[in-house]
């Protein structure tokens, strides 16, 4: 089984977000980047299956500008064999990822493509649910279990008041969800390793996918932040303020 | 132009954030509401009888007894192009379904909206509700997931709208639904309930929550955790209230041993009241906390219950 992750570069998740004045965005120059948080549980999730024999071959994929190689990097010296980097410096939406996607997934043929359940920085929650749509694939996503067996996977999702089961044929797209496991570090001699793996490189025009954007960002605001609060003494007047002046008890 | 939302039910009832979905679907035109399932009659009742309700279509077939996106997608792709907005809460179902439909009809979805501007312009929250980004999208057919939260909930008008029986589409065969595990509690549940109490990794173990629990039975209110206290095991993940979990606004949350990282107060920053208890002065919850109490959580919670049992 060949086994594809796809990972993003996204603002590390400690950071502080800042909008920018003009609107146009958030300050992103000289913020720390990282790998997408979801999509490291994506990332060990392969290296797990690769571990126990169930895949052969793990491949990680970015879609981005040149720095998103230090993302593939990452991915390699986890544990994946090879990557491959889509350059691009457009800002691409979930549905032109899911088809630039669907173009590797042609000539790579996986049978399990998986990937985070959403990005930490525009927060659609899309791109895997889109891919499995334009392969005409099943898709188990919110993923916090995965066996696979007999051409099929088992997944165990996430759901809002619990867990649902479903069995999915593969090939198949997974998105992952927190529990599905605990990221690895790479290791230094992993990090000198992974130095030598293959990244190949392509684009999007390479692909032959029009990533031309379906929405326009008029403009990027702040939150209305709330008022300052008060520190109560004890108890007795948290509770007093609840029931007499904010009335909610 | 009329809309369509696609309802979330048990086959039984309507599932909360249907409510709120149908009332910021109301904003943009007449509303058709699809209820897709399995002896589900009494589920589409109930939606004809919603205020903002214009007609609802019944698909009542054994194959959509739950809610795989490989066997509803074709469903709503197939009735798609008689509406211009298509809408579906931003709960796990709508999450999982709408991607599936957008990409098969060339859509740019675009996810948990807050606010409608027009019928081309919405705004939705970023990076874990640290920004809000404005949007306006160019495809014909806007395919949307609507965060509960923003939009009040629809409520029953004094007649009902015509309900239309559709037949079911193919199903794939793709996927097959194995089993569900719920959580059962008689508390209400956490995107429904007017008081949050919630636990951090403050709470040590799982077995404090019981403490949480106590305080919550008293006001009639839903327990709730950081990510931390799921990450650190104490609670299971359908207890998350943040980012990558549920999105609360309660009339009152209460916050125990909650440091207030941004991916929490994500979760609950739209509460009317929010009441912080922490020993750590410094924590950034105290930042958006009506009242703030720093204090022990293991000396606080129990007055806390005494007090309220006063």
């Amino acid at each position: 089984m060949k086994v594809l992750v796809a990972i993003k570069r996204v603002i590390d998740y400690n950071v502080k977000i800042r909008v920018k004045s003009d609107q146009t965005g958030v300050e992103t120059t000289n913020v720390k980047m990282s790998m997408n948080p979801f999509d490291e549980i994506a990332v060990e999730e392969g290296i797990r299956l690769r571990e126990s024999r169930s895949a052969e071959e793990l491949i990680a994929i970015s879609i981005g500008p040149k720095h998103a190689q230090e993302t593939i990097r990452t991915a390699l010296a986890m544990g994946a064999d090879r990557g491959i980097h889509v350059e691009t410096d457009d800002e691409i939406e979930p549905l032109a990822v899911a088809k630039i996607l669907k173009a590797v997934v042609e000539t790579e043929n996986p049978d399990l493509v998986i990937l985070g359940k959403q990005a930490i920085d525009d927060d659609s929650n899309q791109t895997g649910q889109m891919l499995a749509a334009l392969m005409g694939w099943p898709q188990g996503t919110f993923a916090s279990e995965l066996g696979i067996s007999d051409g099929k996977a088992n997944v165990t999702r996430e759901i809002d008041g619990g867990l649902e089961t479903i069995q999915i044929n593969l090939p198949a797209v997974v998105t992952t969800d927190l529990r599905l496991n605990t990221p690895r570090y790479a290791s230094l001699p992993n990090i000198m390793k992974a130095k030598k793996k293959t990244i190949d490189e392509t684009s999007p025009g390479d692909l032959g996918v029009d990533t031309s954007a379906r929405l326009t960002t008029l403009k990027v605001t702040e939150p209305s932040s709330r008022e300052v609060g008060v520190i109560v003494e004890d108890v007795a007047q948290l509770v007093d303020k609840l029931r007499n002046e904010a009335k909610v008890i | 132009m009329t809309v369509l939302i696609i309802a979330e039910h048990d086959n039984a009832a309507l599932k909360g954030a249907t409510f709120n979905t149908l009332t910021a679907a109301a904003e943009l035109g007449p509303v058709t509401i699809l209820v897709a399932g399995s002896d589900c009659a009494s589920v589409a009742d109930e939606a004809a009888k919603l205020s903002g309700a214009a007609k609802v279509l019944l698909v009542d077939d054994p194959q959509y007894a739950n809610p795989l996106a490989e066997v509803f997608a074709p469903l709503v792709v197939g009735i798609a192009g008689d509406y211009g907005h298509i809408l579906a809460p931003a709960t796990t179902f709508g999450k999982n379904l709408m991607p599936r439909v957008a990409a098969v009809l060339d859509v740019q979805q675009i996810s948990e909206i807050t606010a409608i501007n027009d019928p081309d312009t919405f705004e939705r929250p970023v990076y874990a509700g640290n920004a809000i980004a404005t949007v306006q999208s160019s495809d014909a057919i806007k395919i949307i997931t609507v965060r509960a939260t923003a939009f009040e909930a629809a409520v029953p008008g004094d007649s009902a709208v015509e309900i239309e029986n559709l037949s079911a589409s193919e199903n794939p065969g793709l996927s097959e639904f194995i089993s569900t595990e719920l959580t059962k509690s008689d508390r209400p549940e956490l995107t429904q309930a007017q008081i949050i109490i919630s636990g951090g990794r403050g709470m040590q173990d799982g077995e404090n929550f019981a403490m949480l629990e106590k305080v919550a039975d008293i006001l009639g209110a839903a327990v709730g955790a950081s990510r931390a206290a799921v990450d650190s095991g104490f609670v299971s993940n359908d207890y998350q209230v943040g980012q990558t979990g549920k999105i609360v606004a309660p009339d009152l949350y209460i916050a125990v041993g909650i440091s207030g990282a941004i991916q929490h107060l994500a979760g609950m920053k739209d509460s009317k009241v929010i009441v912080a208890i922490n020993k750590d002065e410094e924590a950034p919850i105290f930042q958006v906390a009506d009242y703030g109490l720093v204090a022990d959580l293991f000396k606080a919670i129990p007055e806390l219950e005494a007090e309220l049992n006063k």
